[in-house]
């Protein structure tokens, strides 16, 4: 297929590299370096989506980041990529895109009957239309308007794409590579300084692309290439294309997203797709330009209005025309521009001015190029449905209020200019309050908030000679700041056509008995009846006419409709712009991908995966392993086709009939050390500590101020001055947070230390009725016998040429040790008790079996000290010392805490004694009451009793102590199970404590 | 992302810190009788104050100190930061 919109001898795609696509399922052509857009266009499709709420044709307004119309959806490796701008979108052999919001087609698209209905859609149907009856909501009214509405479809896969997050540190960063950021850069990195230079597009250099200028005698293009290639061989220098800073955050935090691999066939191996930097930067240069404004008349949603300066850049950078008869409609010089371009490359336009007497150096140019020129006139409405086919023009008066002498006239685009708008995006999220400049009639920056200056047209200097000049000197000006080298470059000599002021209108009157739509959203279809009508039903301030009307909320957050908009709202309220104000700009800027922002902490990638030093035996030892925090632990070890059930029954009955060994290196481990260490434990937990002596342990429980127990763990004095603390798996971190805040503000007379020892570790629970006679034969020269080493006790020892501890702890409830030896030998030893225990038929253990030991033994753990129990529920107010003072203390007196009915821990036992009862089961007296059926606790752990072979539960249910014996039921609405049960003691096995003391 | 200076090592993201909440509460002392009201105080009551606050930041993920740090709370600007023990102005 031939382009027949491509012109042979301009533009700076690779001709000599051919590209082909699809779009819509139809295959075209491009080159090397072209987008979508310019593409399409050059093979002269316009018509490339529908309007979001009236299902409008639509087509190419802009040029870049401000396009409101052409979104388009990508597909790539099979994935699919929504809501991509075409206007930013590279091709790359193979791509395929397609229309989105249009069913079945872009061309024939049903949901346009939206727009034959558009009485039902005025500002604020939303509210208006979708609210009675409520029942509507889910069957009709959500339904209509998610098909109704929105752009892309989203793919429901896994994004196997990969994307990377980096932080950078740097002097300057500078947010564009126009003639501003690329003067200033250069000014900066010659000055010494580290700077970053982020342009969103492909090509550096901006609007030198493709305007008519002369820079040290070169041309704007010729000397940005220079200015870049100079700055690309600078070491202290970062110049990163297709980046856009997005979002502007506090303390000099700047976000930029880096489309890497967007415009690549495939993804390469190693190459992430996007990646997101973090960039701190000391000061933040703002250069990121300004966008067209548009003008208001009827129907210029049409496919063929666009941006004047779009035009002429598809003409510049893509060699491609927009239109063979183009009708260009201005309020200012650079309308003229456009049609210059038009003009040298063979094609006749008609530049409709709505000034009346305008001159400068571009007019007269247009004028000696013989192009025609129309003074005080304007487009009325765009004729034609998918394309721009003619338009009706007309005379306007001085007072621009009548239109005369309408006529009609072909065409075959139109291009649009009101004007620029200064791109102050970053500037205000930075926290600048902005000014309204009345001369460019645009918000402007005002004073720095935060490290930022915004220069060029960004800061409303709209001259190349201006622009230059205050980029070279604010770029020394920053970099000297903090370089102080006092290194100045010459700034070179700018040749520019000089233009004249623009015209303070923007849009056309309607003519008499005409209600043609004049849109100020494009992308939201906000046309100027919605503003007038919020306005009429009382909206005043400008951030509820935005929400009422959605003006300026869409994917592209208004870069081309806002100030019309409120143009538009202060001509209504007879007010000047400033006094109506803007509406907040937020990041991001634009679009970002939720892939860049989640980076590479996806899956396994969130947290960090932490093993024991005997992982590897237990993966070759088939062992099943859950999440305990950030740590993998065995569950149980699995032995033929066993279930967890039965895996785990057959672990914790060989613990109470012979020994078992269970991994406990993920238990939180303290180093507590120093003079005050004992007075210092004796705060921190409600127990006794003060007389503990040397070579025992002690079971401590600790409070949060609020009284609630915040963990529970054995704490063993090694010497004089050292204790070794340990916590449970999920606590450790917060414990230990926990005691240095206690250490350095609350009591830091008290001379106590404290680290983590967690890593330093390696654990070995080893439990069971032989476990004694397992540890004399690991630790021969050591006496292990209960009078040597009675419960609570610990001992240091040999374990065949290491140094272990031993510590008569138990948790199972039986005769029980844990050995501990530093981490690197935490193999070794896990060998060794499995070699030597075999004669004593040892198995290893997992936390399913551990679970259940505890839990018939009436030991609390996690789900008892759930942040809501305080001693007394979990039956451990035998360890609250009336005596002394320590955290949480005063807190165990209030009225709620002491009441006589408070809920306490109590075992369950189903009736049936088969029965199992799901944890988190209600416990009610009556099935059957009316509902809410009111509870009296719930089931806070559960498991099989190897004991007793019959189902056990632990609960904890209001007067506990008083329940005992009786007989209630466990509810389970989540599982629709009713079960008969009876309150039992938790101490369900062994309630004397007989066993870890043999 | 705010900018820390932790007195200890200098200046720091703030995604090394945990926020610790309001520093100006003191710790009632111990086995010091008090009303419930007053401990309630202590335990429960915190202003939330527009501008100047003075706030507990921990570096976690650096040198595991308290830190004092005088921020407003509505631009987030940080005027001075002091070690735990440093007696603030
Ligand atoms: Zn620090």
């Amino acid at each position: 297929m031939s382009q027949d919109f491509r012109l042979d001898n301009i533009g700076m795609v690779n001709r000599n590299k051919k590209i082909s696509f699809t779009f819509n399922g139809k295959k075209y052509f491009g080159y090397e370096g072209d987008t979508i857009a310019s593409a399409l266009i050059a093979n002269g499709v316009h018509l490339v989506g529908r309007s979001f709420k009236y299902h409008r044709p639509r087509g190419f307004f802009g040029v870049g980041v401000d396009e409101p119309y052409a979104i388009l959806q990508l597909e790539r490796n099979n994935e699919r990529d929504p809501n991509i701008r075409a206007t930013e979108q590279e091709i790359f052999e193979g791509l395929e895109v397609k229309s989105v919001n249009c069913w079945p087609s872009v061309n024939f698209d049903i949901g346009a009957i939206n727009n034959f209905l558009k009485m039902f859609f005025p500002a604020g149907f939303y509210y208006k239309t979708f609210m009675w009856p409520p029942s509507f909501w889910y069957k009709i009214y959500e339904p209509f308007i998610r098909m109704a509405a929105g752009f892309g479809e989203a793919s429901i896969k896994h994004d196997k794409e990969r994307y990377e997050h980096k932080y950078e540190y740097c002097d300057l960063l500078i947010t564009g590579s126009g003639p501003s950021g690329l003067a200033s850069a250069y000014a900066a990195a010659k000055n010494g300084a580290r700077v970053i230079l982020a342009e969103d597009k492909p090509r550096y250099g901006g609007s030198l692309l493709t305007s008519d200028v002369n820079i040290g005698n070169q041309t704007g293009a010729e000397w940005s290439e220079k200015i870049i290639t100079e700055l690309k061989s600078m070491s202290n220098v970062i110049v990163k294309n297709r980046s856009q800073v997005f979002g502007y955050y506090d303390h000099n935090m700047l976000v930029m997203s880096e489309r890497i691999s967007d415009h690549l066939p495939k993804t390469q191996k190693y190459l992430p797709k996007q990646r997101l930097w973090y960039i701190r930067a000391k000061e933040v240069l703002i250069s990121s330009g300004s966008i067209e404004r548009p003008l208001v008349f009827g129907n210029n949603d049409t496919p063929g209005v666009m941006l004047s300066s779009a035009a002429k850049e598809y003409i510049k950078v893509y060699g491609v025309l927009v239109g063979k008869k183009p009708l260009i409609f201005t309020n200012n010089d650079s309308g003229y521009e456009t049609a210059i371009e038009f003009k040298k490359n063979g094609v006749n336009p008609l530049i409709l001015d709505t000034r009346k007497e305008p001159s400068s150096d571009i007019i007269t140019e247009a004028k000696n190029l013989g192009i025609e020129i129309k003074y005080s006139y304007v487009v009325v409405a765009a004729k034609g449905y998918k394309k721009v086919k003619s338009a009706d023009i007309a005379k306007i008066s001085d007072n621009k209020k009548d239109l005369s002498n309408i006529e009609n006239i072909e065409c075959d685009c139109i291009c649009v200019s009101g004007f620029w708008t200064p791109s102050i995006h970053l500037a205000s999220q930075s926290g600048n309050k902005s000014e309204f400049n009345e001369k460019i009639d645009a918000f402007i920056p005002k004073k720095s908030k935060q490290k930022e200056n915004t220069i060029g047209s960004a800061n409303g200097k709209f001259t190349l000679e201006e622009t230059i000049n205050e980029a070279f000197n604010k770029g020394y000006e920053v970099s000297n700041k903090i370089t102080e080298n006092n290194n100045k470059v010459s700034i070179p000599t700018v040749v520019e056509k000089k233009s004249t002021e623009h015209d303070k209108f923007w849009c056309v009157p309607l003519p008499k008995g005409k209600s043609y739509k004049r849109f100020l959203d494009f992308q939201n279809d906000v046309a100027v009846t919605d503003i007038e009508l919020a306005l009429r039903e009382g909206f005043r301030s400008i951030e509820h006419v935005k929400r009422y009307t959605t003006l300026g909320m869409a994917t592209d957050q208004g870069k081309t409709s806002n100030l019309n908009g409120l143009q538009l709202v202060s001509d209504i309220e007879n007010k000047v712009v400033p006094q109506v104000g803007h509406t907040t700009f937020r990041p991001p800027y634009t679009p970002v991908s939720i892939g860049a922002i989640v980076g590479r902490e996806v899956g396994k990638h969130s947290k960090p995966t932490r093993k024991s030093p005997m992982h590897e035996w237990h993966e070759k030892n088939n062992a099943v392993f859950v999440d305990a925090g950030v740590w993998l632990r065995p569950r149980y070890y699995k032995q033929g086709n066993e279930t967890l059930f039965e895996a785990s029954k057959r672990e914790a009955k060989n613990v109470r009939k012979n020994v078992g060994v269970c991994d406990v290196t993920t238990l939180g481990k303290i180093d507590v050390k120093g003079p005050d260490a004992a007075e210092f434990l004796n705060r921190v937990y409600t127990n006794a500590w003060l007389k503990l002596p040397v070579g025992k342990a002690r079971y401590g429980v600790m409070l949060r101020e609020d009284g609630i127990v915040m963990d529970d763990g054995t704490t063993t004095r090694i010497s004089e001055n050292h204790y070794h603390m340990t916590t449970t798996t999920a606590q450790a971190a917060n414990v230990l947070s926990h005691l240095e805040y206690y250490l350095q503000l609350v009591w830091p007379e008290l001379n106590v230390n404290v680290v983590s020892t967690t890593e330093q570790w390696a654990g070995a629970a080893i439990a069971g009725p032989n476990s004694r006679a397992l540890l004399m034969k690991l630790f021969p020269n050591t006496d292990v016998s209960n009078e040597a080493l009675p419960f609570m006790g610990y001992k240091e020892a040999d374990l065949f040429g290491i140094p272990a501890k031993i510590y008569r702890i138990s948790f199972s409830g039986e005769l029980a040790y844990e050995v501990n030896v530093e981490s690197d030998y935490g193999n070794f030893m896990w060998e060794k008790i499995i070699e030597v225990g075999k004669e004593f038929q040892i198995q290893a253990y997992g936390t399913e079996a551990l679970s259940t030991l505890r839990i018939e033994m009436g030991h609390v753990a996690g789900s008892e000290l759930d942040g809501r129990t305080i001693p007394h529920d979990a039956s451990l107010e035998g360890l609250v010392s009336k005596k002394k003072d320590f955290i949480g203390k005063r807190s165990l007196s209030r009225s709620a805490f002491t009441k006589p009915d408070r809920e306490k821990i109590v075992g369950v036992v189903p009736l049936d004694k088969t029965t199992s009862i799901p944890e988190g089961s209600y416990i009610v007296k009556d099935p059957k009451a009316k509902l809410p059926n009111p509870k009296l606790g719930h089931v806070s752990a559960s498991c099989w009793s190897v004991e007793y072979d019959n189902p056990f539960s632990l609960a904890i249910i209001k007067d506990g102590k008083n329940m005992i014996g009786q007989k209630l039921f466990a509810m389970s609405p989540l599982k629709n199970k009713t079960i008969p049960v009876e309150i039992v003691s938790s101490h369900y096995v062994d309630p004397e404590g007989k066993r870890v003391r043999a | 992302m705010l900018y820390i200076f932790c007195p200890h090592c200098g200046l720091r993201s703030q995604n090394e810190f945990a926020y610790g909440g309001d520093a100006t509460v003191k710790r009632p002392e111990l086995n010091k009788e008090i009303s419930d009201q007053e401990w309630n105080n202590f335990v429960y009551l915190r202003k939330s104050p527009r501008g100047k606050h003075l706030e507990l930041w921990h570096h976690i993920s650096g040198c595991r100190q308290w830190i004092k740090v005088e921020r407003d709370t509505s631009t987030h600007e940080i005027f001075k930061t002091y070690k735990a023990d440093e007696l603030t102005e």
